[in-house]
């Protein structure tokens, strides 16, 4: 059922070159200001956080939101976020840093062998395995979360990295979209080719086809990586010591301690603000190289065939 | 090219290699799936059907807790209030996304590569950020948009009571996803050939025909896909309540969404055993909702196709 229904969104098929004519001619004015005035609705938070971060406490309540204030702070507000609690936000970083990568490039990497293995090879097996695999989409992970947890806690292995890491790891999506780009990407020829020359099944997976594999690898990693950058939910309830957690936890728990009066957590608003600020520009300035990666990944993926 | 037949000729034992290898291949994958997916689901039910009492400790209840949850008011409001999001808030996100993918596509404005990125960028931003800035756009004292609506006469809007809470949450997640999905269907519309349309533009028909009789059906399967996974999302939201919850306390229940409900029972009331049955249910819950849009859609195609 899932199978005819689930669309090959990513196939990396864009035909080059179309589109030949040239779009200036045909520009509509009020198509323009109307997307820009969309535009700004998805900018005005992001504008907000940047003003909002240059001031202090003081004048953050007392001027208004989406203009400087009487005093500029961004500096003694970064100070403030990296050494509060002993620096705790760097660690945060770190933290945040590390779970995102183990669980991307694992979540890649299992991904792709398992999409590759479904695209190329004909096994006993293999059609139940992946219809297993496409309803496993349909499982809300953070329904799921809470009953991993439960798991984890009767093994001891709660509060530690790998709750964090482990339940990430698994990306049926990943598996789906591995399987669609395997398909087109490496030609069957190219394998048997190499069996023919001698090499292992291994040695083709790791020395030609995943080469050719790199922009779908890539689509699957990122994915992977900003859903574990920007997870609450699960290190939320996995983890319990603060030097263990991600920035999304703690901003949330600073965020608490600011609304609920300090209580000599000595943390401000100003400085929950600001820390926000700086937890999202990685994942932005990420966002702006990598979408041009992405678009010459897939144009590659295109001429390959 | 070698023509030799002894090498091409996949024998037995060749097949039976390489199935091997394909088995080795898929083996992480499922290893940590059933250790993270299938055996979590099998321990929830299992302690779904427990009972932790103050006297007399864990016991076997069979079916009790599923029967509780239920006639549980809390969790079917959690359940109702997440129904009216899907049917307010997930329709507007995807009418818009997919208004914004046909409109970028068209390729009829300036900076439209600027503007994909724009739209794009709130992906970027965790759901505990997006919904921390928007609590304080929404703030009645020191928020902008209350000091603007002052300062042109209008009276406080409030964003954070219990009326209007609900709406407030659904434009904090339409403001997180919309690029999500925009990005989803503007790929599908770049992977349709231009010959479709290209005679029809040629004649002289609309953008908005040509979008609503070639593009939409042509990227139906795309939309579809954003349609199951707004589905999925919107009934384990958490983040946003859970967040909103610190400055909002008195307009958020401990069962405003299914998903912060399980939490709090488990990690507030210690309940376990109920907190299992309830996120159990969640997920069969959703499951179905689901499966019945696929059939819903399904069905539509079918009728779109028979009409032709």
């Amino acid at each position: 059922m899932t199978t005819t229904l689930l669309p090959p969104v990513e196939r990396p098929t864009a035909p080059p070159a179309r589109r030949r004519r040239n779009p200036r001619d045909r520009r509509s004015t009020p198509l323009t200001v109307l997307l820009w005035l969309c535009a700004a609705y998805f900018l005005l938070p992001l504008v907000w956080l940047v003003i909002a971060s240059t001031k202090d406490n003081a004048d953050l309540f007392s001027t208004f939101g989406l203009w400087f204030g009487e005093r500029f702070s961004l500096w003694d507000n970064l100070v403030s976020v990296f050494t509060n609690r002993d620096g705790i936000y760097g660690r945060w970083a770190l933290n945040t840093v590390f779970y995102a990568l183990a669980s991307g490039g694992g979540a890649a990497l299992l991904s792709t062998m398992a999409g590759y293995a479904f695209a190329k090879y004909r096994f006993p097996g293999s059609r139940a395995l992946f219809s297993v695999t496409l309803g496993a989409i349909m499982i809300p992970l953070t329904a799921l979360a809470l009953p991993t947890y439960l798991l984890f806690n009767t093994f001891g292995i709660t509060d530690t990295p790998w709750a964090v890491i482990l339940p990430s790891l698994v990306s049926p999506f990943g598996v789906y979209l591995m399987r669609v780009y395997a398909a087109d990407a490496v030609p069957d020829s190219l394998i048997e080719a190499a069996r023919v020359d001698g090499a292992g099944e291994f040695r083709i997976f790791w020395q030609v086809s995943l080469r050719l594999l790199g922009p779908g690898v890539v689509t699957v990693f990122l994915f992977a990586l900003v859903a574990t950058w920007n997870n609450y939910f699960l290190p939320l309830i996995m983890l319990n010591r603060s030097e263990l957690y991600p920035l999304t936890v703690g901003l949330a728990q600073q965020q608490l301690a600011s609304a609920q009066g300090g209580g000599g957590s000595q943390a401000l608003f100003s400085t929950v603000i600001t820390g926000s600020l700086v937890s999202i520009v990685p994942l932005v300035v990420a966002f702006l190289f990598l979408q041009r990666y992405w678009q010459s990944g897939l144009a590659a993926g295109s001429v390959k065939q | 090219m070698a023509s030799t037949t002894t090498t091409h000729r996949p024998t037995a034992t060749r097949r039976r290699k390489q199935a091997a290898a394909a088995y080795l291949f898929i083996a992480p994958f499922f290893l940590v799936f059933t250790t993270m997916l299938v055996v979590p689901l099998g321990y929830s039910l299992y302690l779904s059907l427990f009972q932790d009492r103050l006297i007399g400790g864990t016991s076997f209840v069979g079916l009790d807790n599923y029967v509780q949850a239920l006639t549980d008011s809390a969790f079917f409001g959690g359940l109702g209030r997440m129904a009216v999001f899907l049917v307010v808030q997930v329709p507007i996100m995807l009418g818009v996304a997919l208004f914004l993918a046909l409109a970028l596509d068209s390729g009829r404005a300036r900076g439209s590569k600027a503007l994909r990125l724009v739209y794009f960028v709130p992906y970027a931003v965790p759901g505990v950020v997006a919904t921390l800035m928007w609590g304080y756009l929404y703030g009645r004292d020191f928020g902008p948009i209350a000091q603007l609506a002052r300062a042109v006469g209008l009276d406080t809007p409030t964003f954070l009571d219990s009326g209007s809470i609900l709406g407030s949450m659904m434009n904090i997640v339409t403001w997180e996803y919309v690029g999500y999905n925009m990005i989803i269907m503007y790929a599908a519309l770049r992977s349709i050939p231009t010959e479709l349309y290209e005679a029809a533009e040629m004649d002289g028909a609309s953008q908005a025909r040509i979008a609503w009789s070639i593009k939409i059906p042509a990227i139906r399967p795309a939309i579809l896909l954003t349609v199951i996974f707004s589905v999925i999302g919107t009934f384990q939201l958490f983040n946003e309540p859970s967040l909103l919850d610190t400055i909002a306390p008195n307009a958020i229940s401990n069962a405003f969404t299914p998903n912060f409900y399980a939490y709090n029972l488990a990690f507030v009331n210690q309940d376990v055993n109920y907190a299992a049955a309830i996120a159990f249910l969640l997920g069969l819950f959703i499951a179905v909702v689901s499966y019945v849009v696929q059939l819903g859609s399904a069905r539509g195609e079918r009728k779109q196709e028979s009409s032709r």
